[in-house]
């Protein structure tokens, strides 16, 4: 078990520099998880904390030591590919085994290691099976298994899920967080999908076009996006987020470009008339005779919820979970309130929270 | 009602003997299967079978011959020309097909890693391969000349020597020299295969045996090559038959000479069956290739089996 610190690390390839300067601190026995959109950087900063990528600048250090110039296989740590990169002429067992064996290890070491590892995966009567003969759930545990057997002091993930069909992937997660809590060894993780990041992550760290976005817990980032991306990035259904300007004559508001006014608990200082966007969360919409018109466009039924997407007056989408058990029907008209104490303001011009 | 609707409501007319019969599956695949069958006849299996033939008789050119069981294979068994050649052409098989194999995967390995102009260098090595065998003969025909031999001269100016090398008239350095020429055209095809087979083998692979602790030798032995062995056993059978079947260089290059000290078994076959207008002893000796080339093929046979990690699906 070690801990992690990227810090201040750059990327470059030739000319195009794709990690601006990034520093993540990572605890011992932390379960960070890296995600963002496809060509973030998440995966080549993950590279660079295995080794297999080169350091541009900036320094990474696992357990103090930096590591920038120290080969893969002296850093002590394990990593379980997307593709699984399994050796397919070997079995499980010389899979799970393989880097026991290139140590010289005694075999009946080997052997006890790769049964422990495999107990904990219910992997033990695949043992001699090819991974050819196995399903895509199996290979991703015998990934794994490869992983502990190593023991090693940071476990790293490059999207290891995003194979699997749906329900298998829940499942997995579950079985990755038990994992975790079980062997408390520092986990690095990196997906493009939210869903996991929030459900696995000890913390999160949200990356976009090269720099970190915001590093939190999951319930952080959720309830106080640092901006605009942050915000559209984490929660599902995505948070509305509607332009307009605030109004803060007398009462304080918030008034679309469409017209319709909402209010607001409290406005920021001096910023009548200031543009900006306005952020409230699907979940946080009801039902309410009070609140603005919008018309039913369609209709999402997810069973414990119903998602509506409503057009709004003055034009502008939105989305609202609604809890109730209604039939609702495209065309017809709801009326919507926001909760107002969990509205989420941003700055149009620095697209940071207010 | 519209047009469906009306044929479908038509019986069906009764269909002659002849088109009921093209209906039949088995029918029509004899049909389709009939053109390539022909083919195969005349060319394939008529000139083998004539060969096998040719081989008991006592034929010339220009007198058809008569029967006479095994009587050339009594020659040939008593033939010590004919043992030379068979020697000739183990060691010219063995040692070209070792070279290749080794150059080739080497040359492989090369090209596969990331080197400025990789494409024009891939199209380099190609280039001995798309040579006509003739006219690369000719070619090396003059390096190894005896008097003009570019080698001799370089290394004459190099002073490493003082007289021209005889290449092609010393028994031992002829072999060498024909064994070098096939080498140097056998190459490209190991090379680019195996090259093909390597680019097939995932990067993350390497990734994963790197983090796992291997070294470079190490990713090559446990890696590289277990995974290649499929298609090292296909290039190496193709190369193995090529090899031992070779005529044109010999041909161009020392018709067999000196003194037989390169006549393969092609070329000796030739030799007896057309200038020396011995058809059924000529004959004989190819059809004494076939065992050759069958243990070769039986070998590879074994070899190419798909190997248990290759094979789908579950026990």
């Amino acid at each position: 078990m070690a801990s992690v610190t990227i810090r201040d690390v750059r990327k470059s390839y030739g000319s195009a520099e794709i990690l601006h300067g990034v520093s993540v601190p990572i605890e011992d026995g932390e379960f960070v998880i890296l995600v963002g959109p496809s060509g973030c950087g998440k995966s080549t900063l993950l590279r660079m904390v295995a080794g297999l990528e080169h350091i541009t600048s900036g320094e990474i250090a696992i357990d103090g030591r930096v590591v920038n110039d120290v080969p893969p296989k002296e850093r002590d740590i394990a990593m379980v590919f997307q593709n699984y990169a399994l050796y397919p002429h070997m079995t499980v067992r010389q899979n799970m085994g393989f880097s026991l064996m290139l140590q010289k290890a005694p075999k009946a070491e080997i052997e006890e290691r790769v049964k422990k590892a495999a107990g904990i995966l219910d992997l033990t009567h695949l043992l001699d099976r090819y991974p050819r003969q196995l399903s895509g759930g199996q290979r991703q545990r015998v990934a794994m298994g490869r992983a502990i057997v190593r023991d090693p002091q940071v476990f790293l993930f490059d999207e290891p899920l995003s194979n699997l069909d749906a329900k298998l992937r829940v499942a997995m997660r579950a079985e990755i967080k038990e994992l975790h809590q079980r062997l408390e060894t520092t986990i690095v993780y990196v997906t493009h999908d939210q869903v996991e990041a929030m459900t696995m992550a000890d913390k999160i760290v949200v990356m976009h076009d090269g720099i970190i976005e915001q590093i939190g817990a999951p319930l952080e980032l959720y309830d106080n996006p640092a901006n605009l991306f942050v915000a559209s990035f984490i929660g599902s259904p995505a948070m509305n987020l509607i332009d307009g300007r605030i109004k803060a004559n007398g009462s304080a508001s918030f008034e679309t470009a469409g017209g319709e006014s909402l209010a607001l608990a409290k406005a920021p200082a001096a910023s009548d008339g200031r543009p900006v966007v306005y952020g409230i969360r699907p979940e946080h919409l009801r039902l309410d005779d009070a609140g603005f018109a919008a018309e039913v466009v369609v209709v999402e039924p997810m069973g414990s919820e119903t998602h509506v997407m409503a057009r709004l007056k003055g034009g502008g989408e939105i989305v609202a979970a609604l809890r109730e058990r209604r039939a609702f029907k495209p065309g017809e008209t709801l009326r919507l309130s926001p909760d107002r104490d969990l509205v989420h303001l941003f700055d149009k011009e620095t697209r940071f929270r207010l | 009602m519209n047009a469906a609707a009306e044929v479908a409501l038509k019986p069906a007319p009764r269909r002659s003997r002849g088109a009921r019969l093209l209906e039949n599956r088995n029918v029509l695949s004899a049909l389709f299967l009939l053109p390539s069958a022909a083919i195969l006849l005349v060319f394939l299996t008529y000139p083998l079978g004539l060969g096998v033939w040719l081989g008991f008789t006592d034929t010339r050119i220009g007198r058809p011959g008569i029967f006479i069981g095994l009587e050339n294979y009594e020659i040939l068994w008593h033939d010590h020309v004919f043992w030379l050649s068979v020697f000739n052409t183990i060691l010219y098989t063995v040692a070209a097909s070792v070279l290749k194999f080794a150059l080739g995967l080497w040359l492989a390995l090369i090209l596969n890693e990331k080197l400025p102009f990789k494409a024009f260098f891939r199209a380099i090595v190609l280039l001995p391969w798309v040579v006509p065998t003739v006219l690369s003969a000719i070619a090396f025909w003059w390096i190894y000349d005896a008097q003009f031999s570019i080698i001799s001269y370089s290394l004459i100016k190099l002073g490493i020597i003082d007289t021209p090398i005889n290449f092609l008239g010393d028994p031992t350095l002829a072999r060498a020299s024909v064994i070098a020429a096939n080498v140097w055209r056998g190459i490209p095809f190991v090379a680019i295969t195996l090259l093909a087979g390597l680019q097939t083998i995932s990067p993350s692979l390497y990734e994963a045996a790197t983090l796992d602790g291997a070294g470079s030798w190490q990713r090559f032995r446990h890696v590289t090559l277990p995974m290649l062995t499929p298609i090292i056993a296909v290039v190496m059978t193709f190369s193995v038959l090529f090899t031992f079947t070779d005529f044109q260089l010999i041909y161009v290059l020392t018709r067999g000479g000196p003194v037989n000290a390169t006549h393969l078994m092609a070329t000796l076959s030739f030799q007896r069956a057309i200038p020396g207008g011995h058809l059924g002893e000529g004959a004989a000796i190819a059809v004494a290739m076939i065992p050759f080339l069958l243990a070769a093929i039986l070998f590879s046979y074994f070899g190419m089996q798909r190997r248990r990690w290759q094979q789908g699906g579950r026990d």
